[in-house]
């Protein structure tokens, strides 16, 4: 029994680790957006702000990259998918020798990687533009067209896999009844093939969507004048990170959260309807009087949907009204008046030493003339002194002065290659 | 009967690369007619039905549909309509959508569909079932779904892959007769496949039996029953106690064949197969169970069998009696249980007689396998 109950509480206790594992750095970004410091930090907590959210609704480049972002992860949907449903279909129909190696070849751009696949995307439509004599600013050559071209070569292997899974249920027996009952293979195929498929179509293109959204390795050799937000996001980090881009990520968990439960709220509404509707009489459904369950009757997913959806907008409207400027204030005061404080101590310690070095030179002095020495103008930045205009003038002529004095070897070798090194020994 | 529209097999041959599914059929389907093919699975029963309906071009021949040529013509242009073995129910599609299907490829609106579909539920014995998913059908229900599907592209032909394979033992006897029913009432022509025959022998103006692509025997029930031309259909359509052996003598329709374990015994000779018999020539000789009675025990003759009793059986309506003749030779007997008494007579040595007419001989040659 022991055993038993030590066994359960390690199974939390790694639940839990797992857990924060997983999600531990989601929360803390997510805290960081709404904390008022420059730098993204959650603690120390200093004051509850939305200014990072309106911070990043003003930022011309992310609204441009994510506008970018969705025009290419629309087109790479498209392609995509009916790339891999092709693909799929041409699975399903191919000669049973060639299946596998088609499958080899088909699923290859998954495991090249997506380095790769950017250069051959630009350099292989590279060529082809200039085969046809065309500029650089040709539709060809054009950021969308190669970024949506390029991250469909492997996006479309993902959605084919997607695809297969679903078409290796389907009956081929039903396309051959609607030929047989008159459809044509056009109709045929849209009218049984599709809606069978549409399930798994709807699954492929949110992955391809998502693939196509967070790809950055294929698309930093493609987006030419096109940069998506994956790749904003880079440069900006390279230039330091703001709180705004956790806002946007907490914006993005968001709404993940939101597509979850409402996918979650919706298959659990369709078996609750298919449960009634086979519990109902014949009766019943022929009347019409077939009442089909509530929507949020016995569907937590629903009910933790509309509860998430009301705080959000509770949040919202408070944040519409909130203004964090006097808490910002205060902080600023509180830390302007620790730095006082901070800067007496400092003070106080410099003459203290000051006081105690003066002691000490009045010791020497009786031995030897006195030296005076021009203590160095103060620099309190944690930087040092490499702020100071005079700074580097300063270092270049140092070293100017020292070079030809030194015959020194910078490598990391020391002189071993020296020529004379042996014959000196 | 109305006349509908026949269908003729011109010396069809379909081959999948170095086999041949079927090898040189002729067959003449009269219009309106219930039209069975009966074989064991594999004979190339299915295929022919494929080629009928389109999915399958012969290799050579020809399938003639009303009088006109199908060469070239697609699935979707013929006047069939196909039953499918595992009824290809469009599961997304409720019943009444599937019905009419047909209706939707030509674009008819929602409403006429609806009121065709209602008059097919309705003849179907489904009145008021429409708005459900085939899923939600019984087995029965989907086969008489399938069925209303079919008859809604008014087909001249309709085509029955073994739709009634998958129901249970009763609702297969009553789709049966409601099969019958349905076909009387359109009076179009089935093409059934069936590997079931007492499938074929109920419903069927005609029976085609076939064997590893070739067609054996085409006629009635009866004369199948009774007149088999070949060891095969006489072995696959019903029971049959198989006695091997060499002609004797023939005299005139009747054949005395003296057989390996069991002495001298007379048959007659098929109707059809007059004069394939002659004497010396290997024959087998068959006799179905029902067709013996009881004789006194150690009767001799060239009507009597006698065998050791090895197992007895009660069926209902027949008391089954399983015999060992000489050499191991196994017999069953079928006596139909008409109130009379019966005593187990295991172990112990009996005779049987059969009426001559009830005994039919064939030249040897490959038997059904069980």
């Amino acid at each position: 029994m022991k055993n038993f109950s030590l066994m359960r509480i390690s199974i939390w206790v790694y639940l839990a680790l797992f857990f924060s594992y997983l999600l531990g750095p989601l929360v803390i970004m997510s805290v960081t957006a709404f904390n008022s410091p420059g730098f993204p930090r959650a603690a120390p907590w200093e004051c509850l702000t939305f200014e990072w959210f309106s911070a990043l609704f003003q930022d011309e480049r992310i609204l441009n990259g994510i506008k970018n972002s969705i025009l290419v992860g629309v087109g790479t949907v498209t392609l995509s998918v009916s790339m891999g449903l092709a693909g799929a279909l041409m699975l399903t129909q191919i000669w049973p020798k060639l299946r596998a190696t088609y499958y080899t070849i088909i699923i290859a751009p998954i495991l090249i990687p997506g380095v790769v696949i950017g250069i051959s995307t630009l350099v292989f439509w590279d060529r082809v533009n200039r085969m046809f004599g065309l500029d650089a600013d040709s539709f060809l050559s054009n950021g969308l067209f190669l970024t949506i071209i390029g991250q469909s070569t492997f996006i479309a292997s993902y959605c084919m896999l997607v695809l297969v899974a679903r078409l290796q249920r389907y009956d081929t027996g039903l396309t051959e009844a609607a030929l047989d009952l008159g459809a044509t293979h056009a109709q045929a195929f849209r009218k049984v093939l599709l809606p069978f498929m549409r399930p798994a179509i709807a699954s492929a293109a949110v992955l391809a969507f998502l693939a196509s959204f967070e790809n950055y390795n294929t698309t930093t050799f493609t987006f030419g004048e096109y940069p998506t937000l994956t790749i904003e996001l880079a440069q900006k980090v390279r230039y330091g990170i703001t709180p705004a881009i956790s806002a946007l990520a907490f914006i993005i968990v968001l709404l993940t959260v939101f597509a979850a439960l409402f996918n979650e709220a919706h298959i659990r509404r369709k078996e609750l309807v298919a449960a009634a509707r086979k519990s109902a009489t014949v009766e019943e459904l022929g009347s019409g009087n077939f009442r089909l369950p509530g929507f949020l009757s016995s569907n937590t997913a629903a009910v933790v949907l509309v509860v998430v959806a009301m705080m959000t907008i509770a949040v919202v409207g408070s944040a519409t009204v909130y203004s964090p400027q006097q808490c910002i204030a205060d902080v600023k005061e509180q830390k302007r008046m620790e730095t006082e404080v901070r800067i007496q101590e400092l003070r106080q310690r410099r003459a203290d030493e000051a006081a105690r070095r003066a002691a000490e030179q009045a010791d020497q002095a009786e031995q030897e003339p006195a030296v005076e020495a021009a203590p160095k103008p103060s620099n309190n930045s944690g930087f040092g002194g490499v702020f100071a205009p005079g700074a580097l003038q300063d270092d270049g002529a140092d070293a100017s002065e020292e070079e030809p004095e030194k015959p020194g070897n910078d490598s990391g070798f020391g002189s071993v290659f020296d020529p004379n090194a042996l014959q000196s020994e | 009967m109305s006349a509908g529209v026949g269908v003729n097999l011109e010396d069809l041959w379909i081959k999948f690369g170095d086999f041949v599914a079927v090898r040189e059929a002729n067959v003449n389907i009269n219009g309106g007619d219930f039209f069975s093919f009966l074989g064991p699975s594999g004979c190339g029963k299915t295929t022919i039905l494929r080629a009928v309906s389109g999915f399958l071009e012969p290799s050579q021949g020809n399938v003639l549909i009303g009088g006109n040529n199908m060469k070239g013509i697609g699935p979707n242009k013929r006047p069939t309509a196909l039953i499918f073995q595992n009824l290809a129910l469009f599961p997304l599609m409720k019943v009444w959508e599937n019905i009419t299907f047909s209706m939707e490829i030509k674009g008819a609106s929602a409403k006429e569909r609806r009121k065709r579909a209602d008059e097919l539920l309705d003849m179907i014995a489904l009145t008021g079932q429409g708005d459900k998913l085939p899923a939600e059908l019984s087995g029965g229900q989907k086969q008489r779904v399938a069925i209303a599907r079919a008859l809604c592209a008014e087909p001249d032909v309709l085509l029955l892959d073994e739709p009634l394979s998958a129901l249970d033992l009763k609702l297969r006897q009553h789709m049966r007769s409601e099969l019958r029913e349905i076909q009387k009432r359109v009076g179009i022509t089935f093409i059934y496949i069936t590997h079931d025959q007492g499938e074929a022998l109920t419903m069927s103006d005609n029976i085609a039996v076939m064997r590893a692509g070739v067609i054996d025997q085409i006629g009635d029930g009866k004369t199948i029953y009774n007149d088999p031309m070949t060891p095969f259909a006489a072995s696959f359509v019903g029971e049959n106690n198989v006695f091997r052996g060499r002609v004797k003598q023939v005299s005139g329709n009747e054949v005395m064949v003296t057989t390996n374990r069991s002495g001298d015994l007379m048959a007659r000779v098929a109707n059809g197969t007059e004069g394939r018999l002659k004497e010396g020539d290997e024959a087998m000789l068959f006799i179905r169970p029902e067709a013996f009675s009881l004789a006194p025990v150690g009767t001799q003759g060239d009507h009597f069998v006698t065998a050791q009793v090895t197992k007895e059986e009660f069926e209902g309506n027949t008391f089954n009696i399983f015999m060992e003749g000489d050499g191991g030779k196994e017999i069953k007997v079928a006596l139909p249980n008409l109130g009379q008494s019966f005593e187990s007579h295991q172990g112990e040595a009996m005779t049987l007689e059969y009426q001559v007419r009830n005994a039919v001989a064939l030249p040897a040659g490959v038997l059904a396998t069980e």
